[in-house]
């Protein structure tokens, strides 16, 4: 058995156990170098913490409700289950905590251009929130396919100010949008820096976007307190990249008592190529810069995937969670499309509150477990994002499910 | 820390034997020649014509050749020969066919092959066994664009212990005394990155290059190589005073990219011609 997780980590080279670390050209050495240290200053500048607090309670909105859904327990016949809306967030899911802070590092770096990668559009659209928030130039990458799957979002972006390029190798979706972040930031780095959105990529990125998205954890342990009286016995979450899932479970994480549980897409079957699931079904090699969990065939060419959402569509997933996945802390699972649609419709009609698709995984995870556990249990779901930019999509995907039967 | 300018690094400190590379630049420098390496990707369109080339390469006077190895994610390479990679992997070529291939050619020729592989990759098939299995093969050394030096300590013991060469990689924002820890671990040469940014043929080069290039040249008697960018004579001429070699990849790759509707006899010719052409101006720079 291995040791139990910590949260000291990961280590100065970025390790989280044996996973993380920094597999880049060379050319990024230096920014990622630049990067580390200025986030080293800022974590222990008084002034950065209070700068970025401030925004967060009158920017954002922060705390988010920790909402008790009483219709949606009822229905599912056993424990309590809560949603840390996230949902409500300025610009509608967790993504603005990270790119908030990232933000402030980039002015704190003299950096005035700004790129970033989506793949759902929640992070383009946060990005190009933070970057006109703080008068930066912004270039979100986005895979075609997801242009068109995500349209909501993308006028967003264009009205925020920030340029859209679309993303036509590959797959058309999130890792190819990561792929062309990364080239123009081959050539960009001395004058740009890349908003990464998830707890992937190279040392410090997985670690940034952990502490900047652990405000989600902090919060529901306070509120968890204060509405419970105690902590709640299971915390649910969905995984891509897994930056809600690691913001929430990381301060959990000493708190062993705590079920923590990660929920990844599981497409349309468990075969290659119909999945998003790398803790599920992958093995440990290297994408993006990490050595984490992925889809790989026996070549190590990265595999292509599937989720019904945009968000989820990643053949990898974080360093951290890799980690908390051998060391047994967390319970990784998985939800199909169907399950996740139908958790959709379900929390739409008992509670009036429509989920992001890739939140939705973890609602149909968390009824599920609800069923199994006692009236006096509490579920916490993080409600990561709304569904307003999927309706769209659902409508397409429902009525073609509809003729078609 | 030693000081630069008082001790020279030695490259070749690890090492209890040469190898080829290190025969091939010890003869070059002796004669005061420069080496000019092609880039190809193994298995654009497909293996058979890949071996052809090689052999094309060879008979034009190319003193090494980099076989890059698909990837499906390579974030240093540009348009030119990321489409090459995706031409190969959707014909659905194998790392195993590429070690066959290059197991039927390499040691056909004088000419010193490595591989260009992604850390993804070598990892997947396992760090000993690709060495072992490319060194079968008759490579004779890799570059690995995705890994730095701080992560190259295992790779790194496994090249020396099997005297294969592990080419490293110094940038423009690389710091002065990174670059001479880069230079001390890295065997066979260093390559030094012309450019910040991605592959790709580029019209002019940075101004700063030659003083970069300059510098480091004084503080190690490791080979130093050049790449990214280079793709006409007038770059040769402009480059080869401070350099060991020249590496030339997206400009031949893309005249390879030809062979998916030109008849193969043409392609092949053309791109011996222009490499004949860069080796003659090598010779007279």
């Amino acid at each position: 058995m291995p040791d139990p997780a910590t949260t000291s980590v990961p280590d100065s080279a970025g390790r989280f156990g044996p996973f993380g670390g920094r597999f880049v050209p060379e050319t990024l050495t230096r920014a990622l170098d630049e990067l580390s240290n200025e986030y080293e200053k800022a974590r222990t500048d008084a002034a950065f913490a209070a700068e970025l607090d401030e925004l967060l309670r009158n920017y954002v909105g922060r705390p988010s409700p920790l909402y008790h859904a009483r219709r949606l327990s009822q229905q599912c016949g056993g424990a309590q289950i809560y949603l840390k809306r996230e949902d409500l967030n300025h610009t509608g899911a967790h993504k603005i905590n990270n790119t908030l802070g990232q933000a402030l590092l980039t002015v704190r770096m003299g950096k005035k251009r700004v790129i970033a990668e989506t793949g759902a559009g929640q992070h383009g659209v946060a990005t190009a929130t933070a970057c006109a928030r703080f008068g930066l130039e912004c270039i979100v990458y986005m895979g075609e396919e997801d242009i068109r799957r995500q349209q909501p979002n993308v006028y967003s972006m264009k009205l925020l100010g920030a340029e859209v390029r679309p993303v036509t190798t590959g797959s058309r979706t999130l890792r190819d949008a990561i792929n062309d972040a990364m080239r123009d930031w081959m050539a960009s780095v001395e004058t740009t820096h890349y908003i990464l959105g998830s707890v992937v990529g190279p040392h410090p990125f997985p670690r940034i976007v952990r502490d900047f998205q652990a405000v989600i954890g902090r919060e529901t342990i306070e509120q968890s307190r204060q509405q419970l009286g105690r902590l709640p016995e299971s915390v649910v979450a969905c995984v891509g990249g897994g930056s809600n899932a690691a913001g929430m479970f990381y301060p959990f994480v000493d708190h062993t008592g705590v079920e923590l549980i990660g929920v990844e897409a599981g497409g349309r079957s468990d075969q290659p190529g119909d999945h998003a699931s790398p803790l599920s079904y992958g093995a440990p090699g290297v994408l993006h810069g990490s050595f984490s969990y992925v889809m790989q065939d026996e070549d190590g060419q990265t595999c292509d995937v599937h989720s019904v959402s945009a968000g989820l569509d990643y053949p990898g997933v974080g360093p951290e969670h890799s980690y908390w996945k051998d060391t047994g802390r967390v319970r990784y699972t998985s939800c199909r499309d169907d399950e996740a649609l139908a958790a959709f419709a379900t929390l739409a009609r008992t509670e009036g509150i429509l989920p992001a698709l890739e939140s939705s995984h973890a609602v149909a995870r968390a009824m599920e477990l609800a069923g199994q556990k006692k009236p006096d249990e509490a579920i916490v779901v993080c409600l990561s994002g709304r569904g307003d930019k999927d309706a769209a999509e659902i409508a397409r995907l429902t009525s073609r499910s509809n003729s078609a039967g | 820390m030693t000081r630069a300018g008082i001790t020279r690094y030695r490259g070749d400190k690890h090492r209890n034997e040469m190898n080829r590379i290190d025969e091939l630049f010890a003869r070059l420098r002796r004669a005061n020649e420069k080496a000019l390496m092609p880039f190809v990707t193994a298995g654009d369109p497909d293996l058979a014509f890949s071996a052809e080339v090689i052999r094309e390469l060879a008979a034009r006077g190319a003193s090494l050749c980099e076989v890059g190895i698909p990837y499906s994610d390579p974030i240093a390479d540009g348009p030119v020969i990321q489409a090459s990679y995706t031409r190969a992997l959707d014909n659905h070529v194998k790392l195993a066919q590429i070690l066959e291939t290059l197991a039927g050619v390499a040691p056909q020729v004088e000419m010193p092959v490595v591989t260009m592989v992604s850390y993804a990759i070598a990892y997947r098939h396992g760090l000993a066994q690709y060495v072992e299995d490319t060194q079968r093969a008759g490579a004779l050394g890799a570059i690995v664009p995705d890994l730095p030096v701080d992560e190259a300590a295992d790779l790194s013991k496994l090249c020396s212990a099997a005297n294969f060469s592990l080419i490293q990689l110094v940038t423009p924002t690389t710091p002065r005394d990174r670059a001479l820890r880069i230079a001390e671990s890295s065997t066979g040469f260093l390559y030094y990155v012309s450019v910040t940014g991605i592959t790709g043929e580029r019209s002019e080069l940075p101004a700063s290059l030659i003083d970069n290039v300059g510098w480091l040249r004084e503080q190690t008697d490791l080979p130093i190589c050049i790449g990214f960018g280079i793709s006409t004579p007038e770059h040769v001429r402009q480059l080869a005073p401070v350099a060991d070699g020249l590496i030339v990849g997206s400009a031949i790759v893309r005249r390879i990219a030809n062979a998916v509707d030109t008849p193969r006899q043409e392609v092949l010719h053309d791109v011996g011609a222009y490499v004949e052409q860069l080796v003659d101006a090598l010779r007279t720079a």
